[in-house]
């Protein structure tokens, strides 16, 4: 399970504070305001933010100290997944080892995960040919391979259509049952939380709420979600 | 950032190294000079005589620049034709042409047995002298109008053009365009243009060697060749080259005091939309402008292409020895700007959470680099003097200097370069632990392709026209092409002379094509 001890972010007069657990294998939308935190709190995560005091406790281990690519994390960020000068299959092969370089095992791997993610074939083309679904597919590919435990994603599909972004959650929703990963998602849209299914977990007024079930939460939303979801609401 | 592992970080003393290594290359040279001016420190009346000169010459040639560069930015900025953007383009072109050369196609045209001399003839008019002041402020000119013209016309394309159409919409005519947007325009770049040719044009030295000297027209710069060349009296030189010091040094305090502009190399490809210019004899006024400045850029490089032409067959094993001698000294340029400049600028990009560090090491190199070739080549030598046969190294040493010279101009390419790579990436490569050679590999290099590219063309281009360091050690038979042509040129084998430049232009641009595009194909934005 990955647990915030007392964690308390801070960065001049901003401030978040964070004391809950999420148990592993779940879904969690992180919903709030716009300069809330979510982002904040996912850097922290992801080991890009170091927090002002507590811990970030993943199976009973602080996490906090190890650098970004060694902790049990992959981040999927808002842009610039993909490096544009590699192809797909070295954007991928990266997921299995820094170096790019994959053994003959791991190649079959890394075009096993282009399939998944409904790229199989496209391995050799480079993310300016590709639409934005398809970077963000390829994206998904490399976090399959990379097969960490917890998974970060910062609001990586908010460019693409409503039809796009559904099929992307579906997808993503199918990759971590199959990697049993925990999932954190940064979303705006209400909508998201209901597709992902799982939990919804507020950010606001400085303080990362404890996760609810999500389905339940929006159709009876508390004072702080409510203020943030406004009088027009889903359903 | 908890833990920004990556071999940015490991590269950090790699790039203090490099600065160092800058600093103790040109810091050991101005001691050695130093040392050597011990005590003798006085100037001869033509010491002083050099000095007004150089001042006066440098400020002439700012002057001119600047005040004919005006008028033909205005027409640029206000005009479209078919080859604007070639013209434009083309304004930048004399930065990486060999001085020696554009001033051996200025001695064709302007020169007494030039074009415009057998123009006048017909008249009945002496012919022009391009020999003294008048000469090193044409070539001055020639090099550093286009500059001018560039820095200004982005003067002009920085005016919104919101603020022409709302000009045109309330009537304003040229006059009221001028008062109300061009003149407030110019008072801000003007000075800092003036500043930049003033700077550059005191350090001169292949065009005052080759158009000046005498006791009315030597440079500071042509002073320490001479002292070294003909009496061979290295006090003497020791003591000019630290007045050359402290001019730079003045010089370069102003400039940093005064804004000045740097040249972007892009967006100048747009003109301004204008409802005031429309009438004939402004139009005229401008198409004649263009013409004029396209014809005094253009007219000394045909001048050298029609005489060289067909001597190129004629050109003996000399020239091709010291053809592959430059190209030779060029390549160690292009690798000791390379290896000096990727450590700096990946540095220099990591250093972005400690900015005044990052800064304070871009101004060290900057400055270290602003001391004159000469003044650094007279350290250089008499360092290496007690020790070994100077002659002996002129390559090497050659080859080093010009690497370190064109340093400012790579970091200009490559920091941004960094800086961005950082930024778009950085969090990515250290979520996926992308580390060592293998995040150069995949990473760093493939980003900064690009500006590698340019900066090993610009690198090897400056090298391959380089007449400074060069002619104060090398030996008769061991010179470079630029070096062989001036010896033709005071030799008045104009012949000769034309092939070997020709030679020479047609390496410098290829070989700067070659480079920079090797850096463009194939890489992605």
């Amino acid at each position: 399970m990955l647990r915030f001890d007392r964690l308390d972010l801070r960065q001049g007069a901003f401030r978040l504070t964070a004391d809950l657990t999420i148990a592993k294998g779940d879904r969690v939308t992180v919903m709030g305001p716009s300069g809330a935190g979510k982002s904040t709190l996912l850097a922290a995560i992801g080991g890009f933010f170091a927090p002002a005091s507590g811990a970030i406790v993943w199976d009973g281990h602080a996490i906090d100290g190890l650098p970004p690519g060694q902790r049990p994390v992959s981040t999927i960020f808002q842009d610039n997944n993909l490096f544009p000068h590699l192809t797909l299959f070295q954007n991928t092969a990266m997921g299995v080892r820094p170096s790019g370089r994959a053994s003959a095992a791991e190649t079959a791997q890394i075009h096993e995960a282009l399939e998944a993610v409904g790229l199989s074939g496209m391995g050799a083309r480079k993310p300016a040919t590709l639409s934005g679904g398809q970077q963000s597919r390829a994206a998904l590919a490399r976090m399959l391979v990379q097969a960490r435990p917890i998974v970060l994603l910062d609001e990586p599909f908010s460019a693409l259509g409503p039809a796009l972004r559904a099929e992307m959650i579906g997808l993503v929703t199918a990759l971590c049952d199959r990697t049993e990963a925990t999932l954190l998602m940064v979303s705006h849209d209400p909508g998201d939380a209901l597709l992902l299914g799982g939990d919804l977990m507020l950010v606001a007024e400085s303080v990362v709420h404890p996760p609810e079930e999500a389905a339940g939460a929006l159709a009876a939303p508390g004072p702080a979600l409510a203020a943030y979801l406004g009088p027009t609401r889903p359903g | 950032m908890v833990a920004r592992a990556g071999p940015v970080t490991a590269l950090r003393p790699l790039g203090f190294s490099a600065a160092a290594l800058v600093l103790v290359l040109i810091g050991g040279s101005v001691v050695a000079v130093l040392v050597r001016a011990e005590g003798g420190f006085s100037l001869a009346p033509q010491d002083w005589a050099a000095l007004r000169f150089t001042v006066l010459q440098a400020a002439l040639s700012a002057l001119c620049s600047v005040v004919l560069a005006v008028p033909v930015a205005r027409a640029l900025a206000r005009r479209r034709f078919a080859g604007r953007g070639v013209l434009v383009t083309l304004m930048g072109a004399p930065f990486i042409l060999p001085v020696i050369v554009a001033v051996l196609g200025l001695v064709m045209v302007f020169g007494r047995a030039g074009w415009v001399s057998d123009l006048l003839g017909v008249f009945g008019i002496a012919p022009l002298n391009i020999y003294g002041l008048k000469g090193v402020v044409l070539a001055h000119v020639f090099f550093n109008l286009p500059l001018a013209t560039r820095l200004i016309l982005q003067g002009w394309l920085a005016i919104p053009a919101e603020r022409f159409r709302l000009a045109a919409s309330l009537g304003a005519g040229p006059r009221d365009i001028a008062r109300l947007l061009e003149r407030p325009m110019l008072r801000a770049v003007l000075p800092g243009t003036v500043m930049v040719i003033f700077l550059i044009c005191t350090t001169s030295f292949a065009v005052a060697l080759a158009l000046g000297g005498g006791p009315r027209a030597t440079t500071v710069e042509l002073a320490i060749y001479q002292a070294f060349r003909f009496d061979f009296d290295l006090g003497r030189a020791a003591v000019l080259a630290l007045l050359q010091l402290a001019l730079s040094a003045v010089a370069a305090m102003v400039a940093l005091w005064v804004a000045v502009p740097s040249d972007a190399s892009g967006g100048l490809d747009r003109t301004v939309e204008r409802w005031d210019a429309t009438r004939t004899g402004l139009r005229v006024m401008d198409t004649g402008l263009i013409v004029l400045a396209a014809l005094f850029l253009l007219l000394p490089l045909l001048a050298i292409a029609l005489r060289g032409l067909p001597q190129i067959a004629a050109l003996d094993a000399a020239v091709w020895a010291a053809a592959w001698r430059s190209l030779w000294v060029a390549g160690v340029s292009v690798i000791v700007t390379l290896a000096l400049a990727l450590p700096l600028a990946l540095t220099i990009a990591d250093l972005r959470a400690r900015p005044r560090v990052a800064r304070g090491v871009e101004i060290v190199v900057y400055l270290a680099v602003a001391t004159s070739p000469l003044v650094i080549g007279t350290g250089l030598f008499l360092l290496i003097f007690p020790f070994a046969d100077p002659v002996a190294l002129a390559l090497p040493v050659t080859a080093l200097v010009n690497g370190v010279m064109a340093l400012p101009f790579a970091l200009r390419a490559m920091v941004p370069a960094a800086t961005e790579t950082e930024a778009r990436f950085g969090r990515l490569a250290a979520s996926l632990g992308l580390t060592g050679t293998a995040r150069l590999r995949l990473l760093t290099l493939p980003r900064l392709r690009r500006s590698l590219g340019f900066s090993a063309a610009l690198a090897a281009a400056l090298s391959l026209g380089d007449l400074g360091v060069i002619t104060l050690f090398a030996d008769p038979g061991e010179a470079t092409l630029p070096l062989l042509l001036y010896r033709l040129m005071a030799g008045y084998q104009m012949d000769a002379a034309a092939g070997v430049a020709l030679l020479l232009l047609a390496l410098s641009l290829g070989v700067f094509w070659l480079l920079d595009r090797g850096g463009r194909v194939d890489a992605e934005v």
